[in-house]
């Protein structure tokens, strides 16, 4: 288990450095900069903001300087567009809003995504089963951006229920909208794989044995097979933690959310080029010590998968 | 899946193909027929609409009726200019009074041109790297896998934000071809692992064998002889592909990295009825649903066609 963590570890942090300097390399590649934008400075004004920032040195003292601060302080720099403000002091500022939605939003998705699949695959070829199932696919289908608006029009704009947008504290009824919309779609996707994990553990011989064995139906289904028929949720929470982040861009956008999904989005449209960096090296971080999680967790659960 | 019937043993005689018994399955799925057709329908229509549109009531999608921004009106489905029942604008108009029906319809053109186009990048690209590492095995197949195992985990509809507002091009057309190669870059990976896997266990046949045997190149085995045999998964997880790209296409256009004016997409069309939801919701349900029923129908039939060519799949 040890040389395990280990050997992940050992791809996990050269990865995540790529991804920066992949970004990097993207941004200084590309034609213009934050400068070259519709307010033109005057040469003067913006050589001496160059030399500030140190865009003026040369692209590996440059290059050098940021992945330096990075991995030495996990220091991002200052932001162009929001003068005198640290991309820390940013992502600290709009980290719990996109926290506080996403963690929601997966809890949810979850509990209900497995339930819904569970019972399901119990009862498979019913009604409900056949129901739930179509109902899941049109989960899938529906684009987050799509079913926002809809909620808001319904539930804010005809039924005066939930406020339509913008940021309320924590528990507040301005996250019940965003949350659903962001969960909807992994919600779906949990309960296909929850019911195709159940139906084949329940047709396994070991649940045969439980059911011979004489224990009740609940004890067969939650002790024995949830545990193997979740096993593909479980491997599918770490790149669901991707769409998570990806969908939060959206939902944050439609919902006006001050997330770290809207600072990144306007980040890109300005060219803030500290605040980009810092933004997808935030969350490169983030996703890939997430995914070790679920590896060491699916590891744990699975011993086959650490002697591969 | 339905047990195949007895009565097929008589036609059995005749003998059929993989392709033939397939299709046969496929239609004995409803929900697969009822994706079949929708998708074709809206094909159908995306590609022949504006032009029957044009011919039948002389506008194109990009028409704006005045050029008195006072006099512009946003009407509703179904409504003529002095609020009668109307078929002229069935899923009324834009803010700029653009026929709402005929923007849907170029919209679908740009949507299902990108998810097809990016879908075969991401086919190629996948398609010969996973069949490369499978008939290398050894060390250089662990090496590539760990590539793509790598760059699974990454964010990388951030990374293609990034690449897409850098490099944004100054003409749409050169925005489409960026957001080809962006899509179909980021997308190959789960393909390069199906067809590695097809082919670790096709290359020890006897085939492949008799292959080398008579002197072929390893190029010529991979992609004449290993390559057609992975057809099956590769259609079906193709067919998968093509919804997931149109979403993420919608995604980045509905964000405004994506198509630029005046082409427009679906997800395009979204963010601009998304601007006037409490006013003119139409401008937004309508291309959303037309989406969402594509998708819905591509997602069916791509089921449908695991379930009719590879039963063995049946794992999500």
């Amino acid at each position: 288990m040890f040389r395990f963590i280990i050997r992940r570890l050992l791809i996990t942090i050269p990865t995540i450095l790529v991804v920066i300097s992949l970004t990097w390399v993207l941004i200084k590649l590309a034609p213009g900069n934050f400068y070259s934008g519709e307010k033109r400075l005057p040469p003067a004004i913006e050589k001496n903001i160059r030399e500030k920032y140190g865009l003026d040195k040369p692209w590996y003292q440059q290059y050098g300087k940021t992945m330096w601060n990075i991995v030495r302080h996990l220091d991002f720099g200052t932001s162009l567009r929001f003068e005198g403000q640290s991309v820390n002091t940013i992502i600290r500022r709009s980290l719990p809003v996109s926290a506080a939605v996403g963690i929601l939003a997966y809890l949810l998705a979850l509990i209900v995504g497995i339930t819904v699949g569970s019972v399901a695959a119990l009862k498979q070829n019913s009604r409900w089963d056949y129901t739930s199932m179509a109902l899941a696919m049109l989960g899938i289908s529906v684009p987050n951006f799509v079913l926002g608006p809809i909620l808001v029009l319904v539930f804010s704009l005809t039924l005066y229920w939930l406020p339509p947008s913008r940021w309320g504290g924590f528990p507040s009824k301005n996250l019940i909208l965003p949350v659903l919309t962001l969960s909807a779609i992994y919600m779906a996707y949990i309960a296909r794989l929850t019911r195709a994990g159940m139906l084949e553990v329940l047709r396994s011989d070991y649940i045969r044995t439980a059911r011979a064995k004489g224990l009740s139906e609940k004890d067969v289904v939650i002790k024995h097979a949830l545990r193997g028929g979740l096993m593909p949720v479980i491997s599918y929470t770490g790149p669901a933690l991707a769409f998570l982040l990806t969908g939060t861009v959206v939902v944050e956008r439609i919902f006006a959310l001050p997330g770290l999904g809207n600072y990144f989005i306007q980040a890109s449209l300005n060219r803030d080029e500290p605040l980009i960096i810092g933004i997808v090296a935030f969350i490169s971080i983030t996703l890939l010590f997430m995914n070790l999680l679920v590896d060491i967790f699916y590891a744990y659960l699975d011993p086959r998968v650490r002697y591969q | 899946m339905t047990p195949i019937d007895t009565e097929i043993d008589t036609e059995l005689v005749r003998g059929t193909s993989l392709w033939r018994d397939a299709w046969r399955r496929l239609l004995k799925n409803k929900l697969a027929v009822f994706g079949l057709i929708i998708v074709a329908l809206v094909t159908i229509a995306s590609i022949i609409g504006p032009t029957v549109i044009k011919r039948a009531f002389g506008f194109t999608p990009d028409y704006i009726p005045t050029s008195d921004v006072r006099l512009i009106r946003s009407f509703p489905p179904f409504t003529g200019p002095n609020g009668e029942f109307s078929w002229a604008h069935p899923m009324g108009t834009d803010n700029a009074g653009r026929d709402q029906l005929a923007r849907v319809l170029q919209g679908g053109q740009i949507s299902l041109f990108v998810g097809i186009i990016s879908t075969l990048v991401s086919l190629i690209i996948g398609v010969s790297y996973g069949a490369i590492a499978g008939y290398a095995g050894g060390r250089v197949d662990n090496a590539m896998m760990r590539v793509v195992d790598v760059l699974y985990s990454l964010p990388y509809v951030i990374v293609v934000i990034v690449l897409l507002s850098m490099f944004r091009s100054q003409t749409p057309r050169g925005q489409l071809i960026l957001l080809f190669v962006a899509l179909g870059s980021v997308s190959w990976l789960t393909m390069a692992r199906i067809v590695r896997g097809q082919v670790l266990s096709l290359k020890n046949q006897e085939f492949v064998l008799a292959a080398r045997a008579t002197g072929v190149t390893a190029p010529r085995i991979i992609f004449r002889h290993l390559v057609p045999n992975t057809l099956g998964p590769v259609i079906v997880y193709a067919t998968l592909t093509i919804p997931q790209i149109m979403l993420t296409e919608a995604f980045l256009s509905f964000l405004g990295f994506g198509v630029q004016a005046p082409l427009a997409s679906w997800g395009s069309l979204a963010a601009d009825g998304v601007q006037n939801i409490a006013i003119f919701p139409w401008q937004l349900i309508f291309p959303g649903v037309t989406m969402a029923l594509t998708l819905f129908s591509l997602n069916f039939l791509g089921d449908g066609l695991r379930d009719a060519l590879d039963p063995q799949m049946r794992t999500t």
